[in-house]
């Protein structure tokens, strides 16, 4: 066991799945939300040249996926700290 | 020079670039061969994890397919990226912090079972055979086309060059080649795009070139011209698309989860230092993948309104054959275009309904692109570089894990457990070849469904790995029960939908047919749920999982202790 007790191990954990579900949410409002579902309504709404619904099925949502996994790996470095179960360096 | 001299002097450059490599980079035992010794830095790592993942079907026929399905394309898009949210986030770092080689590895080990291992390595072969026979149509249309030698010989070449490189340098060798194929392979997609891009729109960057207006004068943004144009010919509005939202929402999920659950996607994962640099890699990959995937849709756009425009002329009349640009009558020869003149008139056009004279073959948007806006003939050998590359890395990557999946999972943790590190070495090597012979013969003599079994691929993954994979890391009570009969009943269902509609009755192929209108494509995302759901009913009626199990699941939750990868 590499945490000190065993609430730790548990916060840990309980931790890494908020962040989970929060980065999940908006992986999914962004594609399937604002791409595909919300795209009608969207596309009223004009982004230079683009229709904004258009824009995120073809680019937005692949700037927010990218930005998701560098904030996930942002986190869980100062989270894996917090706890120090960091690998060493 | 013309185009064919500067094609012999890139892609014979780009050749002699890999085999270099491949020759520095020699594995001498099977750690460096299944996973390059894990000391891959997670740049590179993720360099050559865009290289792997982007295919002879991403760099030649995506924007093609954009291009002809306008606002649908997007399935693509965000099916083939978006999958790599969930593999940083719920993939990557566990099974790194896991350790060892392969993917049937983890089935086996976190299943505790022989039959969850043998299920994985028969999944893990089928998908990547079945991926691996349209890399080599990939290469060997490029040489047809560019080098004019025959489809075989161009296959033959190709295959040399991954048989070398693959063999002696397993996972290493392919690692760092498919780090300069990455390089070859964006810069030959941009250079077009952007020289493309300043044509159309005057502005050099493609992603803000996609929402400018026409450098024509006329004010007009792009994409309204090209709703416009859509309307008047008879096709769809290009920022619409036809498929409707329940199927767009399934196929899109099916790639994404598909993606994340690839096998020869996942195993890149296992080549880096340390858990940090897994979740690191993966940004990385879905970087360098994004540069290639935002450019796309707009090359795809550029193509689709220079294409109307070089066939229908710009007063939408027709342009007289004899004065057709020379790519027209280029991609004849290849049969790839045709034009039947119905109404006689000798002029050409295009269009959605009845008055259409042209049948033209998505693939050649990208390659015919640079002829189309008149660029220089080395930038057409570029673009036969970089197709050549695309497929080339991907096959690479394919073959190794068929080779891994025999000598490791199938003799070394399953026929034959004593065999020494150096025999089992020797084995992954002839399997690695002999994988090689048979895509050979798949490249040469294509079954004709190749275009179908590629759904045929991401539904499997996503109805097979993925889930066992999520509950094996997320809940640790899932059983071997729980696990195998999960993957057994996700894969039959997707599988039996699939054959019935792609082979067994292709004719009700039709939306009227489908269940919950989701296409076949798409059904893996259905076949995905009933694994899990099967999963958590027989779990429930069988007990939890041994302790010694969760105690291992619990020990892949945080990454300290990452750096002891066992050896087995």
């Amino acid at each position: 066991m590499s945490f000190q007790t065993d609430e730790h191990a548990k916060a840990y954990w309980k931790e890494n799945l908020r962040l989970l579900v929060v980065l999940l949410v908006i992986w999914f409002v962004v594609s399937f939300g604002f791409g595909i579902l919300l795209v009608e309504p969207l596309n009223s709404i004009p982004l230079f040249g683009f229709k904004l619904g258009f824009w995120f099925a073809q680019q937005g949502s692949i700037y927010v996926f990218v930005a998701l996994i560098f904030v996930y790996v942002a986190k869980m470095k100062a989270l894996d700290r917090k706890y120090d179960v960091h690998e060493d360096d | 020079m013309d185009i064919q001299t500067w094609t012999f002097l890139l892609v014979g450059l780009s050749f002699a670039l890999y085999i270099g490599i491949a020759i520095w980079a020699r594995a001498g035992s099977t750690k460096e061969f299944y996973v390059a010794g894990g000391g891959i830095p997670p740049v590179a790592n993720g360099m050559a994890t865009a290289a792997d993942w982007m295919s002879a079907a991403s760099f030649i026929s995506m924007a093609g397919l954009i291009s002809f399905m306008g606002y649908d394309g997007g399935v693509y898009l965000m099916g083939w990226t978006g999958g790599y949210v969930l593999l940083a986030l719920c993939l990557a770092p566990y099974l790194r912090k896991f350790g060892k080689f392969t993917v049937p590895d983890f089935i086996g080990d976190r299943y505790y079972s022989q039959t969850a291992r043998t299920v994985a390595v028969i999944c893990a072969i089928f998908v990547s055979f079945t991926y691996v026979a349209g890399q080599m149509r990939g290469v060997g249309v490029v040489f047809s086309r560019f080098l004019e030698v025959d489809i075989v010989t161009g296959v033959l070449l190709g295959m040399c060059v991954v048989f070398f490189y693959a063999v002696l340098g397993g996972m290493k060798g392919i690692t760092y080649t498919q780090v300069a194929q990455y390089c070859v392979l964006i810069f030959a997609y941009l250079v077009p795009a952007v020289f493309i891009s300043i044509l159309v729109t005057g502005n050099p960057i493609p992603q803000l070139g996609f929402g400018d207006t026409l450098a024509d004068g006329s004010g007009t943004y792009l994409l309204d011209k090209l709703d416009g144009l859509s309307e008047e010919l008879g096709f769809t509005e290009y920022t619409s698309g036809t498929k409707s939202m329940v199927d767009v929402f399934f196929i899109t999920f099916a790639l994404m989860v598909g993606t994340a659950g690839l096998p020869h996607v996942i195993v890149r994962f296992f080549t880096v230092p340390k858990v940090a640099d897994a979740r690191r890699s993966a940004g990385w990959a879905l970087v360098f993948i994004a540069i290639l995937y935002t450019t796309a849709p707009a090359v795809a756009s550029f193509a689709r309104v220079n294409m109307i425009e070089t066939i229908n002329g710009s007063d939408s009349a027709g342009v007289v054959y004899e004065e057709a640009p020379s790519w027209i009558s280029n991609w004849e020869k290849t049969g790839l275009i045709t034009w039947d003149d119905k109404n006689e008139d000798g002029r050409m056009f295009y269009s959605g309904d009845d008055r259409n004279e042209m049948k033209i073959d998505r693939d050649i948007i990208v390659l015919a692109n640079p002829e189309i806006a008149n660029l220089p003939a080395w930038v057409i050998a570029l673009i036969a570089a970089g197709g050549v590359a695309a497929a080339l890395s991907t096959s690479a990557g394919l073959l190794l894990v068929i080779s891994t999946s025999i000598s490791h999972d199938l003799l070394k943790r399953n026929l034959m457990p004593d065999i020494s590190d150096k025999e089992e070495l020797m084995y992954a090597r002839i399997a690695a070849a002999c994988g090689i012979a048979v895509a050979a013969y798949l490249g040469i003599n294509p079954p004709g469904f190749v275009a179908q079994v590629v759904a045929f691929a991401f539904g499997l993954a996503a109805s097979s790995f993925f889930p066992a994979i999520i509950m094996g890391i997320f809940y640790k009570r899932m059983n071997k029960e729980g696990a195998i009969a999960g993957m057994l009943s996700g894969i039959g269902f997707t599988a039996a939908y699939i054959i019935y509609f792609k082979f067994i009755n292709p004719g009700a192929n039709v939306p009227e047919n489908w269940w919950f209108g989701i296409s076949p494509e798409g059904i893996g995302t259905l076949g995905m749920i009933v694994n899990f759901v099967v999963a958590l009913v027989v779990q429930k009626a069988t007990g939890e999982a041994p302790d010694d199990i969760k105690d291992l699941v619990e020990s892949l939750r945080y990454p300290k202790g990452s750096g002891e990868a066992q050896v087995h």
